[in-house]
């Protein structure tokens, strides 16, 4: 299977270690990643919060590109992109003059017609009962937190992705693999997002909550899909253990690692050696 | 995210049908706010409370009225859509650096401006770090789609 691919800022950037994964893993599951040509920033938080018009036109060229090059599916791994390129459909499919509008912003025919595609929807594509099949190391010492966050379930509206208050999609992926995920209740609370840099404090207080919980019932691990998560609960996991003076020690795994584990896969070719949490 | 806020979301909802909108421009909570979309989600009478937060923003700013205490968060965001403005994609150094720069006026500490520094050689190791970051090559029409925006 061949699948157009937004990448977005963060895996080309500091996250590449989760660009590394998918490719990896969905390389050893027969699905070919095309990268569309001169893709653009979504335009993320920074746009939606200060320029409306912008929110939509941004994620909307690269609609259009992808259109432009022949595509009908795109894989958006970031649930921030998946969301902005997912609303700019929902609004110019609502709009046609605001879709007429927002071509002309954007230099291109953007119908609104192209399916934008989640990680965990990908998994689902490729089918679980495959999945299944591929494994040669079953995951059965990982009792996994499942974390989705807030953009691969909200707004409901706008992603129809899962249950926003009790998900269970990403349960569903990792039992196959083996693992026993525990029972929680941070599924969809926020870590934070991108406030690292701008008002660190919001992400120390909330992923403390998020780590806190995974750790009280009993998790391992934790599992997620989103490259600004990884970074607060990954990458500031040393920073929050300090802040609060407590040790949390766990793991964050991309989704696409786990399985890339279970397929037998190293954590070198994933990327997990990359990680800062061991 | 409310518990830290100077007024929760449904009070900012609130306001406004009081026709009180200087107060909600002005307040830190639309600046605290981090798009969690929660409210909205849960809101019993379906308002977008997260939307509207973009709203007040977008307003805040053209305003410059936005509140003194958020300065921060508000570079950060401008800082975030200059650099993709100039460069199509993100190019995190830069970000970083454009951010600390604009900011400092309003945080004046040097611990502020070095804070994270320490995280290069850490990222550099991990292969996390990229000294130059990816360019679009039609910039131009990166540029153009932003003056049709008017981003100020």
């Amino acid at each position: 299977m061949k699948l157009s691919y937004y990448p977005g800022c963060a895996l080309h950037g500091s996250s590449n270690d989760y660009e590394q994964s998918m490719r990896a893993c969905l390389g050893k599951l027969d699905v070919e990643l095309q990268e569309i040509n001169e893709w653009i920033c979504c335009g993320a938080t920074a746009a939606h919060a200060l320029n409306h018009k912008l929110s939509i036109a941004l994620p909307a060229r690269n609609l259009a590109l992808a259109e432009q090059q022949g595509f009908t599916e795109l894989l958006a791994p970031c649930p921030m992109c998946s969301m902005q390129l997912l609303k700019a459909t929902q609004l110019i499919n609502e709009d046609a003059e605001l879709r007429r509008e927002i071509s002309a912003v954007i230099e291109a025919e953007v119908s609104g017609q192209v399916k934008v595609l989640n990680t965990l929807q990908v998994f689902q594509r490729v089918g679980l009962d495959r999945i299944k099949a591929a494994v040669t190391n079953p995951l059965k010492d990982l009792k996994p937190a499942c974390y989705y966050g807030c953009l691969l379930t909200r707004p409901p509206s706008v992603v129809k992705f899962d249950d926003p208050e009790q998900p269970s999609s990403m349960e569903t992926i990792v039992s196959v693999l083996g693992a026993k995920p525990v029972d929680w209740n941070s599924r969809t609370e926020c870590c934070g997002a991108g406030m690292t840099m701008a008002h660190e404090d919001t992400v120390l207080q909330l992923s403390h909550r998020i780590l806190e919980d995974a750790q009280q019932h009993g998790a391992n691990c934790l599992v997620m899909a989103c490259p600004m998560c990884h970074v607060n609960l990954d990458m500031k996991q040393r920073d929050i253990e300090r802040h609060h003076g407590v040790r949390f020690g766990l793991p964050v795994y991309y989704l696409s690692d786990l399985v890339g584990l279970a397929l037998g896969i190293t954590r070198e070719d994933l990327g997990v050696d990359r990680h800062f949490v061991k | 995210m409310a518990a830290s806020m100077d007024l929760e979301p449904n009070q900012v909802v609130r306001l406004l049908q009081l026709g009180d909108f200087e107060k909600a421009l002005r307040s830190g909570a639309i600046w605290a706010c981090v798009s969690c979309q929660t409210c909205s989600t849960r809101c019993p009478q379906s308002v977008d409370c997260a939307g509207i937060m973009d709203g007040l923003r977008e307003v805040a700013l053209q305003r410059d009225i936005a509140c003194p205490t958020q300065k921060t968060v508000v570079v950060f965001q401008q800082a975030f859509l200059n650099n993709i403005e100039r460069n199509g994609r993100l190019d995190e150094i830069e970000l970083i650096a454009e951010f600390k720069l604009r900011a400092l006026p309003h945080e004046r500490s040097l611990g502020f401006l070095l804070k994270d520094a320490g995280l290069a050689p850490e990222l550099q190791r991990r292969k996390k770090l990229h000294l130059r970051g990816e360019k679009v090559k039609d910039r131009a029409v990166v540029r153009r789609i932003f003056e049709r925006c008017q981003v100020s």
